[in-house]
């Protein structure tokens, strides 16, 4: 690893939430997490565990409670401006055709409206969707929409990319070419990417580094894994290979034990 | 999906109950058809209920001499008015206090009150306010299509999915360009949603405003025959505001589908 600064970097981050009548919940506590420029780094955890929640923190929609989030070496302040979201659910503007939600980062950005809609219509043809630019959200499916949403958060080239669990809506083959396109896109162009998920498949294949959560609540890391399967990759194929097997055996050990407490949590409730 | 020839069943079928209705009114109110079967006196029912053939005769000549557009043009002026500056107001108001929620707490239990109220009862308080021209019926009807907008756009703000808006955020929106992008549109469905209420409601302002004191319009006809026991023009008058009724709400329907293609309509979506 190059002792540059961290692309993204949260110090002892501390994250607790206070319901309305006083009770106190510690999503996340005392979790270090760095990802270097041009890294792939993969969040893994039992559901539940505020994989979601340091995703907020990243990109400034949460304050922490305590520690701190550097971007590029500098503290962060509202929202991180170098960063781009992929949410886990819908978040296209149902009023806007596919190319016109493409669009939208670019127009908020002062970019003229022609403009930003050719470069939306390219972006369209880069996913996969040329000629579905006029369709309204509701008129696509979910991988579309998911591609939409891809390119609406690439069009702004971001220096962080950000996603919360983006596939884990679709279908598994939708997944697995959404990944392959995702990874193609990434290697075109090499940004640092937080990816989050309760996959550890998908979290292997596609990553350069795997970070493991424990169960909630008070979340904290406790095992990073260095991916060293050779690029580029095809997330269907890797998985047969000997080494794939091998790394998620090693994480898996690691990770049973917080599915397991985090489900017997469930259980309780 | 009810096929054409079944659909040309069913508006037969509507034509038929219609032409049902005013055969049994004729019948039952023709001094000569039948005999008095509950009144003693055979002209007492038409007196009563009038006659369907000369309602629609006064209609006719109403229409033939012109001498109801007029009435009608007060009346659908009136109509659009309060529709559009109730509709202003309530967009306007509903989008404030949404995103301000001190001044929605602070103003909660009055605009409760304000809409609990029977608002109708303050058409006579506006016929001395404004007059009894047509300021007087906007003002009625805009105070009984504010609400509706406003409490339409104030849930519609409330539920713009949380997701939506903070992407939009992360997208670089600044606050105005959420407004402008995410809340209006957001809200503007759900005031759609309620267009068919609220051009219903201005057509009440203005025709109740105009019942209760004017010298203009639909409303205004059907006090004055009332006043000389013409009940064939008062059914003449309610006939001419239904039909009216029907066509504005045809016309909301037709804008309804321009302006809202992004919504997905029953058996449309996920159309790949």
């Amino acid at each position: 690893m190059p002792a540059a600064v961290p692309a993204l970097a949260l110090e002892q981050v501390t994250v607790m939430f206070v319901s309305p009548d006083g009770a106190r919940y510690t999503a996340v506590r005392d979790t270090t997490l760095r990802v270097e420029p041009g890294e792939f780094v993969s969040v893994v955890g039992p559901t539940g565990c505020g994989k979601s929640t340091l995703l907020n923190v990243a990109v400034g929609l949460l304050q922490p409670s305590a520690g701190r989030v550097a971007v590029f070496g500098a503290p962060l302040a509202g929202l991180n401006a170098k960063a781009g979201y992929l949410f886990q659910t819908d978040a296209l503007m149902p009023w806007r055709t596919a190319r016109a939600n493409v669009a939208a980062g670019l127009e908020f950005r002062g970019v003229e409206r022609a403009e930003a809609l050719k470069r939306a219509d390219e972006w369209l043809q880069r996913v996969g969707l040329r000629g579905f630019g006029e369709r309204y959200p509701h008129q696509l499916s979910g991988g579309m929409r998911k591609r939409v949403a891809l390119a609406q958060t690439l069009i702004l080239d971001p220096q962080i990319i950000l996603m919360d669990e983006p596939f884990s809506a679709l279908d598994i083959q939708t997944r697995q070419l959404m990944e392959n396109q995702l990874l193609e896109l990434w290697s075109a162009n090499r940004k640092s990417v937080l990816f989050i998920t309760h996959d550890l498949e998908e979290a292997i294949s596609l990553s350069d580094r795997v970070v493991v959560l424990s169960a909630g609540p008070e979340s904290h890391p406790i095992g990073e894994f260095a991916i060293d399967l050779p690029r580029p990759r095809d997330v269907a194929e890797i998985r047969l290979t000997p080494r794939f097997v091998e790394l998620h055996t090693l994480i898996w050990q690691a990770m049973k034990q917080e599915v397991l407490k985090s489900y017997a949590q469930q259980q309780l409730q | 999906m009810p096929s054409s020839s079944s659909n040309k069943a069913l508006r037969l079928w509507q034509i038929a109950i219609f032409a049902g209705f005013v055969l049994f009114w004729h019948a039952a109110t023709s001094p000569t058809l039948l005999p008095p079967i509950y009144f003693d006196d055979p002209n007492k029912a038409a007196f009563f209920f009038g006659e369907p053939l000369k309602v629609f005769e006064r209609t006719w000549d109403w229409f033939s001499s012109g001498s109801i557009y007029p009435h009608l043009w007060v009346t659908l002026l009136e109509t659009l008015l309060a529709f559009v500056i109730g509709t202003a107001l309530g967009l306007g108001m509903g989008l404030w206090l949404a995103l301000a929620p001190t001044a929605s707490a602070l103003l909660d239990p009055y605009i409760k009150a304000l809409n609990s109220m029977p608002r109708v009862i303050l058409a006579p308080i506006f016929a001395v306010w404004f007059g009894l021209d047509i300021a007087s019926k906007v003002a009625l009807g805009v105070t009984l299509v504010f609400f509706i907008v406003f409490f339409n756009v104030y849930q519609g703000v409330r539920e713009v999915s949380f997701t939506v808006v903070a992407n939009a955020r992360i997208l670089g929106a600044s606050e105005r360009q959420l407004l402008r992008h995410v809340y209006v549109p957001s809200a503007m469905s759900w005031v759609f949603a309620s267009l068919h209420n609220s051009v219903g409601l201005a057509f009440v302002g203005a025709v109740v405003g105009e019942y209760l004191g004017s010298s203009r319009g639909v409303g205004y006809l059907i006090l004055q025959a009332e006043g000389t026991f013409d009940i064939n023009a008062v059914f003449a008058g309610i006939l001419v505001l239904t039909a009216f009724a029907l066509l504005l709400d045809w016309a909301v329907t037709l804008a309804e589908r321009r302006l809202l293609v992004w919504q997905p309509r029953g058996g449309e979506t996920e159309k790949i």
